[in-house]
């Protein structure tokens, strides 16, 4: 499995720690959200990014109260046909604030990789049977896009609003 | 009708792009056909039950002679030289090669059209009224909104694997040609008091296994609103939605059971948050794609009415025509032309390539080159002179387009059935052929009056046999196929889910109760009732009885 | 047991087709493989899941069919529509149907 971080092959730094494991002092930690609620005064005090991963079906109310102190939240994907976790992924940067890392986990594809993105997600544990490195290249499979969402990008009424904004090719910003 | 800018034709130009990779993908290998099907349904494509079907987007059933004559081709050259016509407003060819597809999407490309969310669990190709921009009694071109919705709703990246497919229709007028109640989120266009336009929100309508007729939740929207508040109910029934149980999952089920009221306080909750952003669109956007439904230049003349009354008076097959296939325009002068696609005896929706043509000609002739689809399955040329309206019936006729039975009997709605359906239990297109010949006899039909007959092969009840005034759902049992009866179902303003009346029919015996049912009719109905205005009178135990005797 | 067939849809086109006896698989329902018993319908169903990982074919399944004067009849009005075409359209019958002649 290949971690994709703002479009890009990356290492990870992160390590998934079992609820019946301990959480080593040092370095990036992602523990399950029931392990959180049972030791988030000791997880929070470490002095070491740590992360979250939320269950199928969580929404994002049940980190509401830690967005701040939360370094990544993890967002699964049971199968790729859940789509839960794009609207989750929206209200954790658009209504939470949430600015750390937000993960895509679990059955994620080459052709959701856009579609995720627009909704917030920044980094992807891809999972599918196209090569990483071609992967890559759905995220600039459609140029347009006519909503606004999480990725900001410029909807097609406000760049048909700002001729000035030329028209490009699939870039966030 | 609108027109793609530079923005929307680069959508779906890279769209065929996209999906020649995805196809190309599939054939190596690199692509399940689990990983696949959602792909290929979101481009309209499904496996039927002998090949690959395609269901081609046209959205709020508006085309072009252009779009039309690229349908025409298409069917010649990639499939079998016809097409399908749907209670979508949409066209269905039924035989291409999965390796043609993205050069048919390509095709469709070249004249602003795709397939895109013709089907998969995302927002459906948006519907509207076919009388849309014409109809003397509409508040607004509902075309706009629909446009609008397009727009929003295509690859939207939050709601494209949604809990299940979720259909929008819009209307503009009171009377309801575009079954608003049926849908998951219906939209009626109307003025407050203060002569503000907005729109009544209906959520939660729908038909299938389980129908309902959708409750309001909002009596009005200020229409500057309506994508914020779309986003917001789709964002509660995408949170709230099933995923364990594919029956459970539309939002009519979420609706009825969490309940209309609790429902629409989550959605009004959610839209308290979102109202004030930039989902909905700015009014210079609007005003541009409003821009595109203005009139054309209507050019009346002063004897066309005078004319259409000799014509009237020479030919009798002609007023006929007229009497039933032809709608008040809101402009004097014209008149909206009806084309039924339900020829005694024929296949209802399907035309073939030189019918197509045909209609996309005499729409450069006669109606400003636009043409409509209509969920019952028929087309409309939206702009004709009223002293046009002659010639037309007579170029309809040597197409075999010109069967003058609109609303009546033989003018049913019918899904593909067995005949062409993976899904269906039955077949539907030969039951409705035979009672479309049973009452061939055109005085007979007309006598009858409007009757809305519709036919589903399964309980998906694509045939909308719910809504039927008499509906027919096709089932099997133990192998053979058997045919249940509705009655009183109505899709129009007046929505109603029919009634069971009993025991399901074989094949062989559903004509003969069909044709029981009108003569039951026939004696105890009084002067200018319908069908369904005389089921409602007197209930069902009357038809109950002429079917199955009185014990 | 009763007889089977295996049928599919070929990836490429979709049409339906069934597997012959030589592992090629065929528009015409005629010339099918039959199995009468597990042991064969298990050894079809081994070649056919083959053809799957092949890409050839998709939605592969095993239909019952009787075998009346040497005619191979699906026992299913569903299996005898696919296996004939539409019985609304005798012009597009796998019997009947030239492609081509229509364009």
């Amino acid at each position: 499995m290949a971690l994709i971080k703002n479009r890009e092959i990356t290492e990870d730094h992160w390590v998934r720690i079992d609820d019946e494991s301990a959480v080593p002092a040092e370095g990036g930690a992602i523990v399950s959200i029931a392990r959180w609620r049972k030791d988030r005064a000791v997880l929070a005090g470490r002095n070491a990014p740590i992360g979250v991963e939320l269950e199928s079906g969580d929404g994002p109310e049940v980190v509401a109260d830690d967005i701040v102190r939360l370094d990544l939240i993890a967002v699964p994907f049971a199968t790729f046909r859940d789509g839960r976790g794009y609207s989750t992924a929206r209200l954790l940067r658009e209504r939470y604030g949430f600015t750390g890392e937000l993960r895509a986990v679990g059955n994620v594809l080459r052709d959701q990789l856009p579609l995720m993105e627009r909704c917030g997600f920044d980094s992807f544990e891809y999972a599918g049977r196209t090569d990483a490195a071609k992967a890559l290249k759905a995220f600039r499979d459609i140029s347009a896009v006519y909503q606004t969402a999480a990725d900001r990008r410029a909807s097609a009424a406000a760049l048909r609003n700002h001729p000035s904004k030329a028209f490009s090719n699939g870039t966030c910003g | 009708m609108y027109m793609y800018d530079e923005i929307d034709q680069s959508l779906v130009d890279e769209r065929v792009i996209q999906f020649r990779d995805q196809v190309n993908r599939r054939m190596t290998g690199e692509l399940s056909e689990d990983e696949f099907k959602p792909l290929r349904l979101m481009n309209g494509v499904y496996l039927q039950l002998h090949a690959y079907m395609l269901r081609v987007a046209i959205p709020y059933g508006t085309l072009s002679s252009e779009q039309m004559r690229k349908l025409a081709w298409i069917a010649k050259k990639y499939d079998r030289n016809y097409g399908h016509f749907t209670t979508r407003q949409n066209l269905q060819f039924n035989w291409p090669k999965l390796e043609d597809l993205p050069d048919i999407l390509a095709e469709l490309a070249s004249v602003q059209m795709h397939a895109l969310q013709t089907s998969g669990n995302c927002i459906r190709n948006v519907t509207a009224d076919q009388f849309a921009g014409v109809a003397a009694d509409e508040v607004v071109d509902p075309r706009i909104y629909a446009e609008i919705i397009r727009q929003w709703s295509t690859l939207h990246p939050e709601f494209t694997y949604l809990p299940r497919k979720f259909k929008i229709a819009v209307t503009g007028s009171e009377i309801d040609r575009a079954a608003v109640r049926f849908h998951d989120i219906g939209l009626i266009a109307k003025r407050n008091g203060a002569g503000e336009l907005g729109f009544e929100v209906i959520i939660g309508g729908g038909l299938g296994r389980t129908p309902f007729v959708g409750p309001t939740i909002r009596d009005f929207l200020p229409e500057r609103h309506l994508l914020s508040y779309l986003e917001a109910a789709l964002r509660v029934y995408n949170q709230l939605g099933r995923r364990d149980n594919m029956y459970k999952a539309r939002i009519k089920i979420q609706v009825h059971e969490t309940g209309a009221e609790t429902f629409t306080e989550m959605v009004e909750a959610e839209w308290a948050q979102i109202r004030d952003t930039a989902v909905d669109l700015a009014a210079g956007e609007k005003q541009r794609i409003a821009d595109f439904f203005r009139p054309p230049r209507y050019r009346a003349s002063a004897d066309a009415e005078a004319q259409l009354r000799l014509q009237l008076r020479d030919d009798r097959n002609f007023a006929r025509w007229v009497e039933t296939n032809v709608a008040p325009h809101k402009v004097t002068g014209y008149r909206i032309a009806n084309i039924s696609l339900k020829p005694i005896g024929g296949i209802p929706g399907d035309a073939s390539s030189e019918q197509m043509d045909a209609v996309a000609a005499l729409a450069d002739r006669f109606s400003f080159s636009e043409i409509r689809v209509t969920h019952e399955q028929n087309l409309v040329l939206p702009h004709v002179r009223a002293d046009d309206l002659y010639a037309l019936w007579q170029t309809l006729k040597s197409y075999d387009l010109d069967t003058p039975n609109l609303g009546e009997i033989s003018d049913m709605i019918a899904c593909p059935g067995m005949d062409y359906c993976a899904l269906a239990n039955a077949r539907s297109i030969p039951v409705a052929q035979q009672i479309s010949e049973r009452f061939a006899d055109l005085d007979r039909q007309h006598n009858i009056g409007e009757l809305k007959l519709k036919i589903s092969g399964c309980i998906n009840a694509c045939g909308h046999h719910h809504a039927g005034h008499i509906g027919i759902l096709g089932v099997d049992r133990k192998g053979e196929e058997y045919y249940q009866i509705t009655l009183g179902g109505s899709g129009a303003e007046d929505a109603s889910v029919g009634d069971i009346v009993g025991p399901a029919f074989p094949y062989d015996k559903v004509v003969d109760a069909v044709e029981t049912l009108v003569d039951t009719y026939l004696d105890i109905r009084t002067d200018g009732e319908r069908f369904l205005d005389t089921y409602r009178r007197v209930g069902k135990t009357p038809f109950k009885e002429a079917l199955y005797g009185t014990d | 047991m009763s007889q089977q067939v295996l049928s599919a849809n070929r990836l490429n086109d979709g049409l339906v087709v069934y597997l012959v006896a030589d592992d090629t698989w065929s528009e015409d329902i005629e010339v099918s493989e039959v199995a009468g018993d597990e042991g064969s319908v298990n050894a079809l169903l081994t070649r056919a899941t083959q053809a799957v990982s092949d890409q050839k074919i998709v939605d592969l399944y095993l239909i019952e069919v009787a075998v009346v004067g040497g005619e191979i009849r699906p026992t299913k009005y569903r299996e005898f529509i696919r296996a004939t075409g539409p019985s609304v359209r005798a012009d597009l019958s796998k019997q009947n149907y030239v492609p081509g002649a229509d364009a």
